[in-house]
């Protein structure tokens, strides 16, 4: 459905994008992961006819993106990170514009959107101006304007920043019946590590404007050694082999009276780890955090250094020496 | 062939009715807006007309009556040329790109913006146009239709003007500042406010080459018959004007960056 090759975007000297090549198949989610600054936007613009690149190209729905940019657009819905819709008026004369600039021919006009207000669970709301919406609201609205023209690839550009949890869960809801009901491929740009675990098929990295990594979330995770368990012990530390007995551990470290196991699904297998302990004094969880993945991703992580090692402790051992 | 023909016909009607529309409705919500932007004209037409006007100046008739047709263009021309400025606002939260993105070409959005600014003005100056009634000027079907046109006319220029000046300028404080740059010389040099036949050579030239100058002459000799150029003459040379910044907007909002 989209097909990248070598894309490269200069500003002056800086790269915003640096030979990006990869391809995102028909009606599937697709993730772009990075940092704020990694150039996620860039590449939505450019795929969206929006920005040119400085060389390279894409293909978007069969489209040239560079010599097809009608046709393109034509092909694609596009959500932007900012709200993007007139505040002052209803949802439903938003929509009824945005149908009216993609050509929506008056007799299925005002079916698709009652279609799509009520894909997106607005159509009771439709007649307020939507600055009395909530940023969910307002969020999903363009997501139902962005589907309108029965788009072949909607682009939504961080579509959770900025929402309370409970209306991320809700849109991660949207999101996922939009691509069952409307059959679209869907290329998501986010840095929140679970909204990109929950939704996507297939997850791009993206750091300094290249993409470091792609495959399934379940892979990905896999790949980083999964969970983090940390446990101090009061008494005898227990030997590595106590816990690499397990199938589900992957690599145990020590640090003075501190383990650090990295394993598995925690949830159904913390029991079966920890029940023949003794002596344990603290236990503490962690998520690997994209923080964690892109350090190890691009190999910048510090050998040695534990998995908490944040900056606080970087700081007291730069005190020491 | 043809069908396909009008079937692009009829959709780039249908996408320059979407921009006339959101353009009109944002303009029936913001009904302060056209109440704060009526004031200064009035104000014009009062205090400088009735305090003028007190002084006895040969021109011909009552000074109020014969600064109105300028009051007029006033309206207008502040009106359009800061309409311009809404551009800045659509590139500052995303509606531009919104609309970017749509299969639309950049002079379809071009000209349906400048629909929407013109249909501002055109209230505006209905407004101005009933108020004149108590103070004596007289309209009658010709007349009007000639106020409306010269005023839709220089309407879609000025508008024209100020989305040119949008279009390359980023932040609002520099288009405020910039436009006013253009805006009060386009208003004090088109002899809205004094008589230009009887000026010195270096004026005469300026109201020559502005725009207004010619817009504010028509209205004159339409409704007090007091023009110093004839109505034809007046029409023409404001058409060539609105042309000429029409091409230079459309062509500016082709390379504007759209993000």
């Amino acid at each position: 459905m989209i097909i990248v090759k070598n894309l490269v975007k200069k500003y002056g000297d800086f790269f915003a994008l640096n030979g990006l090549s990869f391809e995102v198949n028909e009606n599937e989610i697709f993730g772009l992961l990075g940092p704020n600054g990694a150039g996620k936007t860039t590449l939505i613009h450019i795929l969206a006819t929006l920005l040119k690149p400085t060389t390279g190209g894409a293909v978007v729905n069969g489209y040239d993106v560079l010599h097809d940019a009608t046709k393109v657009r034509e092909s694609i819905g596009v959500v932007f990170q900012a709200p993007s819709s007139d505040d002052i008026l209803t949802g439903y004369e938003n929509l009824k514009i945005h149908a009216l600039l993609y050509g929506i021919p008056r007799g299925t006009r005002e079916k698709r959107i009652s279609e799509v207000l009520k894909l997106v669970g607005l159509e009771g709301r439709k007649n307020d101006q939507v600055k009395k919406y909530s940023g969910g609201m307002r969020r999903r609205l363009e997501i139902a304007r962005g589907l309108l023209h029965h788009p072949k690839v909607l682009f939504l550009d961080e579509p959770t920043l900025g929402l309370d949890p409970q209306s991320r869960e809700s849109m991660w809801t949207y999101i996922k019946e939009i691509v069952t009901e409307e059959k679209v491929t869907i290329i998501l740009t986010t840095h929140y590590m679970e909204e990109a675990d929950m939704l996507c098929d297939r997850i791009g990295f993206i750091s300094n404007g290249k993409i470091i990594a792609l495959n399934s979330p379940s892979n990905l995770k896999h790949e980083m050694g999964g969970d983090i368990i940390k446990m101090n012990f009061t008494g005898e530390i227990p030997s590595a082999e106590t816990f690499t007995r397990f199938d589900f551990v992957h690599k145990v470290e020590f640090e003075g009276n501190t383990v650090i196991v990295y394993m598995d699904e925690v949830n159904s297998n913390m029991h079966g780890l920890i029940k023949d302990l003794k002596g344990v004094q603290t236990i503490e969880y962690k998520k690997p955090t994209l923080n964690d993945v892109f350090l190890r991703l691009s190999g910048d992580s510090l050998s040695g250094d534990s998995p908490e090692g944040g900056f606080m402790q970087r700081y007291a051992q730069y005190k020491k020496s | 062939m043809l069908s396909t023909k009008n079937l692009n016909l009829n959709i780039i009607l249908g996408q320059l009715y979407a921009l006339w529309l959101r353009e009109f409705k944002v303009f029936l919500r913001e009904r302060s807006r056209l109440v704060a932007s009526t004031f200064n004209p009035l104000l014009w037409l009062f205090v400088i007309g009735s305090g003028l006007g007190s002084t006895n100046l040969q021109i011909g008739t009552d000074y109020q009556k014969f600064i109105f047709p300028g009051i007029i263009c006033m309206s207008v021309i502040f009106t359009s040329v800061f309409f311009g400025s809404y551009i800045i606002w659509d590139r500052k939260f995303d509606f531009l790109k919104s609309v970017m993105v749509a299969p639309s070409s950049r002079t379809t959005v071009f000209v349906g913006k400048t629909l929407g600014g013109m249909t501002t003005s055109l209230f505006q100056v209905a407004l101005i146009l009933v108020i004149g009634v108590p103070l004596g000027i007289n309209y009658d079907a010709l007349s009007l239709l000639q106020i409306i046109s010269i005023t839709l006319i220089l309407s879609f220029g000025l508008t024209s003007l100020g989305l040119t000046f949008g279009s390359y300028i980023e932040s609002l404080e520099g288009f405020q500042l910039i436009v006013s740059f253009v805006v009060f010389p386009l208003f004090f040099l088109s002899g809205a406010l004094f008589p230009i036949n009887n000026l010195p050579a270096w004026l005469n030239f300026i109201t020559l080459i502005d725009p207004a100058t010619y817009s504010v002459d028509a209205i004159r000799n339409s409704i007090l018959h007091l023009g110093t150029y004839s109505f034809e003459l007046d029409l023409q040379l404001l058409l060539l004007f609105t042309l000429l910044i029409t091409l230079i907007g459309i062509f500016s909002f082709k390379r504007m960056k759209a993000v």
